[in-house]
């Protein structure tokens, strides 16, 4: 197993484990704010507001992860072969 | 669009060509595009602004506007005169950006496949940076430095640290939020063009373009309402410290 193969696949395993937390702390978010909405019409637009808000919030997670596998799949895991390459 | 092959970084770009020492790549052709086309639209809007009887691009720009004040109304609870121009500018600048590459096709034969410069770090970083100079430069023009200096040892001053590492880490969730959301889109459209039989393609590409454009709308909506929240922390809570001072 080369570096890039081993790269490759650490890239999908982050990617995959770190979006289990976020989907599911969106998933939360969401059921809460639509029985707030349910409760409280008249809260809606500032409940939307603050949804949107804390979504963003809790997906950056996810994105920090998406940021870590992009980074190894196309900078890390290259950088690693020519390291191996230049090697003797 | 076939061309869209997995193995090349979607974090660099084409370098179109070199201006003496800069090398010009593509998403500064889009972005200055972009701003070009903002600036026509808006010295459109400024030539045909009228009271009576205005036309639907006016009736549309001040509708946005009027919700954007609106919302700001809403977090800040200030006037949002002086809020407006910044956070409408970056509000449109990042829908522009967004929308670039569904709004323009017919441009893609000459620049290729046109990626929506919020795909790239770089252009998201700057427009972070921006958020992280304006959040002091209100509050301290809103209510004065020493006010604004208090804000860091809210509410006692062993969060000093704290306040400080966040300003910093927001500003860099600030970036990478827009950068990752609009550039998985990307990606994910490049993927499935590449992948599907061009049978079916037509049909999902659609279905793909819409959720691109909702997720760019979103996107958009968020980076403003956090500009506005984050300003306001700037800025109200010290009003807040304000009237606990005069009621004591």
């Amino acid at each position: 197993m080369t570096t890039e193969m081993l790269a490759i696949v650490v890239a999908g395993g982050t990617i995959a484990i770190g979006s289990i937390g976020p989907a599911l702390g969106e998933a939360r978010t969401a059921a809460a704010a639509l029985e707030a909405m349910a409760r409280q019409p008249d809260l809606a637009g500032t409940i939307t507001r603050t949804l949107f808000v804390s979504l963003a919030m809790i997906e950056s997670t996810a994105i920090y992860c998406l940021l870590v596998s992009m980074l190894l799949l196309f900078k890390v895991g290259p950088l690693f072969e020519k390291v191996a390459a230049a090697a003797p | 669009m076939t061309e869209f092959a997995a193995s090349t970084s979607p974090v660099e770009d084409v370098v179109l060509f070199e201006l003496g020492p800069i090398p010009v790549t593509r998403i500064i052709v889009v972005t200055w595009g972009v701003m070009l086309g903002l600036i026509l639209f808006a010295a459109f809007i400024r030539v045909r602004l009228r009271k009576k009887n205005p036309g639907r691009p006016q009736q549309v720009t001040e509708a946005m506007l009027n919700w954007l004040g609106d919302e700001i109304r809403g977090i800040i609870g200030r006037d949002p005169g002086p809020f407006i121009p910044l956070v409408a500018s970056l509000f449109i600048f990042i829908l522009a950006s967004n929308y670039v590459s569904f709004i323009l096709p017919f441009l893609s034969p000459f620049f290729g496949e046109l990626k929506p410069p919020t795909a790239d770090i770089k252009t998201t970083a700057a427009l972070a940076i921006v958020v992280f100079l304006a959040v002091p430069f209100y509050g301290i023009a809103m209510t004065g430095t020493l006010n604004y200096l208090k804000t860091y040892i809210r509410p006692v001053w062993i969060m000093a640290p704290f306040n400080i590492i966040s300003d910093l880490s927001r500003t860099l969730a600030l970036a990478v939020r827009l950068f990752g959301n609009i550039l998985s889109g990307y990606i994910l459209f490049g993927v499935i063009v590449t992948l599907v039989s061009p049978i079916v393609l037509p049909l999902l590409s659609q279905a793909l373009m819409f959720l691109a454009l909702i997720t760019g709308t979103i996107q958009a909506y968020i980076f403003a309402v956090l500009t506005i929240v984050y300003i306001g922390g700037a800025v109200k809570v010290v009003a807040k410290h304000e009237t606990e001072d005069k009621t004591q």
